[in-house]
Order: C-alpha cells, then structure tokens, then sequence
C-alpha cells in the first residue's frame, strides 16, 4: 500500500531533493523541450550522459534502469512500427517483411527520445514528494488565478486525493472480504461470473466514498473551511540561493545551446 | 455569569427538497422539538441518549453546520442563524466527529493540525507556534511528520483535537469520538480532553454511549426522542431508574452497587465514583 502512496518518491537529502519543487518542474520541462531538440548521434550520447549524471546527483541510480521497465514496451513497439513500415532502401529482409534503412534510424531516435521522456519526467517525481509538488504547482498556477483557476481549490483537492488513497484501498480490501465472506468469487476466470461480481464491490465502495466525502466536507466546514476563502499557509516554499544558480546555468546552457543549433 | 452556549425553544427537522413548500407536513418529524439549555463556560457535560435521539443534531447546530428551524441558538452572544457570524462562531466551537479517518485530510499530522489555522489567515510565526503548543497539549508532538493513515484511531483523534484546539476555541464539542476506538485510545482521549477541560477551562460537550465516561462531568444531559428527559449531576442520573429506564442506558457498575446498598440501608457518601473510592470507603 505505501508503494502506491508516495508513488515513485525516495526521500533523500540530495542537492535535486533540497530543490525548491518550482525550480525542477520548470527545469524538467525546459528539459523535456530540449528533448526534441537534440538530434546528431554525439548530442544524444551527451545529452544520455548529462541524465545519467543527474540520477547519480539525485542518489537514485539505483532507479535508473526500474523506471524505464512500463516504457519498454512502447519503446519495442515504436522500433518495430518504424523499423518495417518506413520506405526506403532495404536494409535485410525478415521473412516478408524488409527493413528499411531510414526506417531503423528513425525508430532508434524516437525510441531514444521516449527513453529520455521517461527518464527525465521519472526522475522528477523520484526527488520530490507529491505534498511539496502540490504546493509547487499550486504557487506555479498562482497567476492564472486573475483568469479564473481555483489553483488553491485545486492544490487542496490533489492533497486530498493522494492522502486518501490508503483509505480508499483498505476500504476496498475491507470490502472485497465482505463479500467473500458472503460467497463472491473474485477469483473466478470466467469473465462474466467476474463482472458480475466487480459490482459487487463497485457499487459498495462507491457509496462509502461518497459518505465519507460528506463527512469530511463537514469536518472542513466545521473549521472554517470556505471554498474560495483566502489561506495562509504553515510551510512555505523559498527559493534559495541554489534555485537561482541552476535557474541561471539552465537558461545559459539553453540558451547557448539553441542558439548554436539555430545561427 | 453569560452562558458561553444558550440554546432557545429550538426545534429542528430535516426539510426534503420536494417538500419545501409545504412544511406543515414535515413539521410532524421534529429531530428535536423545544430544546432549552444554556452551558456555562468551563463546564464538562455529558450529551447521553439511544441512537438517532437527535444528539448529533444538536451539537451540529452549536457551531452552525445546521441550522435551527425554530428557536435560537446564541454562542458567546452571536446568534448562529446570522451567516457573519458563522465564521467567528466556528472558531469559538471546535468539533470532533466520531470516524477519525475522515476528519484527518492532510498527508502529514501537523499541517493537519495546522489546516483550521490556515483558515484563519494568521501569519506564518503564529501558526507555527500553535501547532506546536496544541500537539503538545495532547502529547502527539513525536507524531508531527507521520502521515495520519499510520497512527492508531486514538491517536487519530487526539490529533483532530489538536487540529481544533490550535484555533483557540472555547468551547469544544466531541461527537462519539471514543465510539470507533479501542479501551485503550478511549481512556487516551478522554484523559486528554478531560485536561483541556480542567487546564485551559474549555468547556466541553461530549457525546457518548459509554456511561463510564459520564462520571467525571459536571452535567450529564438525557436525550429522547428529541426531548432533555434528564438534566443534572451524574450521579443523580444513575441514581433515577425513571430517567436511566427511559433512555435505556445503565448505570456503570459502581454506580449500580452504590444504589444497591443504599437501597438496603448503607449509609454512603454521595460522591463515590470508582470502584476504588467504594473500596476504600468500606474498608475505612
């Protein structure tokens, strides 16, 4: 269950943890952009190592090789797809099918680019917890505010979700042993007999999660909760000395690299 | 001296949408009907009676989640039907809800505590230093990290009452907060409460089933049917069959031998509230 919780999050003390959650969401997605923009064989090798470099900055190179276990599949996929529907000049047959050349450059780049995706968007969520993310968006959404985003209202309902899905999921098992007890298969391999029961434990869950949003809407209005109102908050986030320095180098080394890319 | 809470001929039902125009019809399921009681500050009383007797009813009009239908209900001088006041009147009335896992919504204990707080838009420096000072106050201050769906229901609910007390109330009403818990985390909370009560002189309305925790209230207050039917000491509530027989509840067992050795000509103090107490009394 706790795996589920915090998602993929290592607590640590590294430089990229102690970070303050705006900096690495504008990083990463400045980051992500760079992605697509890279692309002799000698930028991706670079750009490869200047990842791997911040895992290790992160403390969490042991995660390096896990995340990119769910995109392995897209990534086969993507090869394939490239590798035999592209024309042009055949490279080797396989049965039927031919292989082209173009086709299995392109399928490498793509496929490299989505590795990249995963790593640097993973590694994001690996060094920063999602109540410090929260907040990090909250303040990052703050000026649309004017244009009418409940960013707080939003903040608050994400904070809410994720500490409620520990109880969603003892609810759930709580539920599921419920029925058990009174005769529900969820085992059964027979797809129908397992829909049939899948109700069983929908409608129940359901109706215990709307009551227990009741109640907790009454637990928040009853100290002083008001949609909408104005807050203060106990913790807050600041940007120290360190945000502004990789801010800087980020936007010296973009900038250095676009402008040898484009002129 | 001024009640702190002072409740007025309220009656109370619960209006369907359809029926709205037509309240004569509704009128026939009053929840509460003519519910006069006023509370003095610092006083602990007792809100005792079987299921759906309308305490929860009342206690959730004290601090204006609901609304009374007929009648008033004043808290420190604001009346409770006046929607400005709402807000001064929910941080003079804290309340604690029976299920300790839906009270509890952020993922860490003290911004938790600190959520009610944050509501009242009180600079950085303060907030922090009433979190601290109310988890210190019913001893959680190890647990500030923890997230809630770690700790025990006990503890659970000591922290809901942190969560109100860091908003200063004066008065504090816990509805069933035992009812869900094991004996251990009952006695946990009830100690707790009972401190603020005696320490900070908060006056505290404390709903419950379990009459061993009635014994060391200023005032227990019988509900049936939405009706007072008792109003006084403890120990004269368990000392009247009529009232004890008409809301169904019965004496702790202390209390049950007292009247009993009275009732065959033994001589005792009135004030006797423990097996221990009797003890002593007797071996005296």
């Amino acid at each position: 269950m706790e795996g589920i919780v915090f998602g993929q999050y290592v607590p640590g003390n590294s430089l990229l943890h102690r970070l303050d959650p705006r900096t690495k969401i504008i990083v990463s997605a400045i980051l992500l952009w760079l992605v697509f923009v890279v692309e002799t064989p000698a930028e991706f090798a670079g750009y490869g190592l200047f990842i791997l470099l911040l895992y290790v900055i992160g403390g969490v190179a042991g995660s390096f090789l896990k995340v990119m276990k769910p995109g392995l599949f897209l990534i086969v996929i993507t090869l394939v797809l490239n590798m035999t529907f592209t024309p042009g000049k055949v490279l080797f047959n396989i049965g039927p099918v031919s292989v082209s050349q173009t086709g299995l450059e392109n399928g490498l780049i793509l496929g490299v680019k989505i590795v990249y995706l995963i790593l640097l968007s993973s590694l994001v969520t690996l060094v920063t917890s999602p109540v410090r993310m929260t907040d990090g968006l909250e303040q990052l959404m703050k000026p649309l505010q004017r244009v009418g985003l409940p960013a707080s209202e939003l903040a608050m309902m994400i904070n809410i979700a994720l500490r409620f899905i520990p109880t969603f999921w003892e609810e759930t098992d709580k539920i599921i042993k419920a029925q058990k007890s009174r005769g529900a298969d969820f085992e059964s391999w027979r797809l129908q007999k397992r829909a049939k029961y899948m109700t069983a434990l929908l409608v129940p869950l359901f109706v215990s999660s709307f009551r227990k949003a009741d109640e907790l809407a009454l637990a928040m209005e009853s100290r002083g909760y008001v949609v909408g109102m104005k807050r203060t908050s106990l913790h807050k986030l600041e940007f120290r000395a360190v945000d502004f320095v990789v801010l800087a180098g980020l936007a010296v080394v973009t900038g250095s690299f676009v402008f040898y890319k484009y002129f | 001296m001024c009640p702190i809470v002072s409740i007025r001929d309220v009656s109370f039902w619960y209006t369907r949408e359809k029926e709205k125009d037509n309240e004569f019809q509704s009128a026939g399921n009053h929840v509460l009907s003519e519910i006069n009681l006023d509370i003095s500050r610092g006083e602990f009383i007792a809100l005792v009676g079987p299921n759906g007797c309308g305490k929860s009813t009342l206690v959730r009009l004290i601090n204006g989640l609901l609304l009374p239908s007929t009648g008033s209900v004043t808290v420190d001088g604001l009346d409770t039907g006046n929607k400005n006041n709402l807000p001064a009147v929910r941080r003079k009335v804290g309340m604690v809800f029976q299920n300790p896992d839906t009270q509890l919504f952020a993922s860490v204990v003290e911004e938790d505590v600190a959520f009610g707080v944050e509501n009242l838009c009180l600079p950085r420096a303060e907030i922090r230093q009433r979190v601290d000072w109310a988890l210190e106050q019913v001893g959680m201050q190890d647990y500030r990290n923890y997230p809630p769906h770690r700790l025990s229901g006990g503890q659970k609910q000591k922290v809901a009452i942190a969560g109100v007390l860091a908003m200063r109330p004066d008065c504090i009403v816990l509805d069933e907060p035992t009812s869900m818990l094991d004996p251990g985390s009952k006695k946990e909370v009830l100690t707790a409460v009972r401190d603020l009560n005696s320490r900070h002189q908060i006056t505290v309305i404390y709903v419950t089933h379990d009459m061993s925790e009635t014994v060391m209230c200023n005032r227990i207050i019988a509900m049936v049917r939405g009706r007072t039917v008792f109003e006084g000491k403890p120990r004269d509530f368990f000392a009247d069959q009529g009232a004890l027989s008409a809301t169904g509840l019965e004496a702790p067992p202390v209390q049950k031998l007292v009247n009993s050795l009275r009732e065959r000509g033994i001589r005792l103090p009135a004030d006797i509230n423990s097996s221990k107490e009797l003890v002593d009394f007797i071996c005296r």
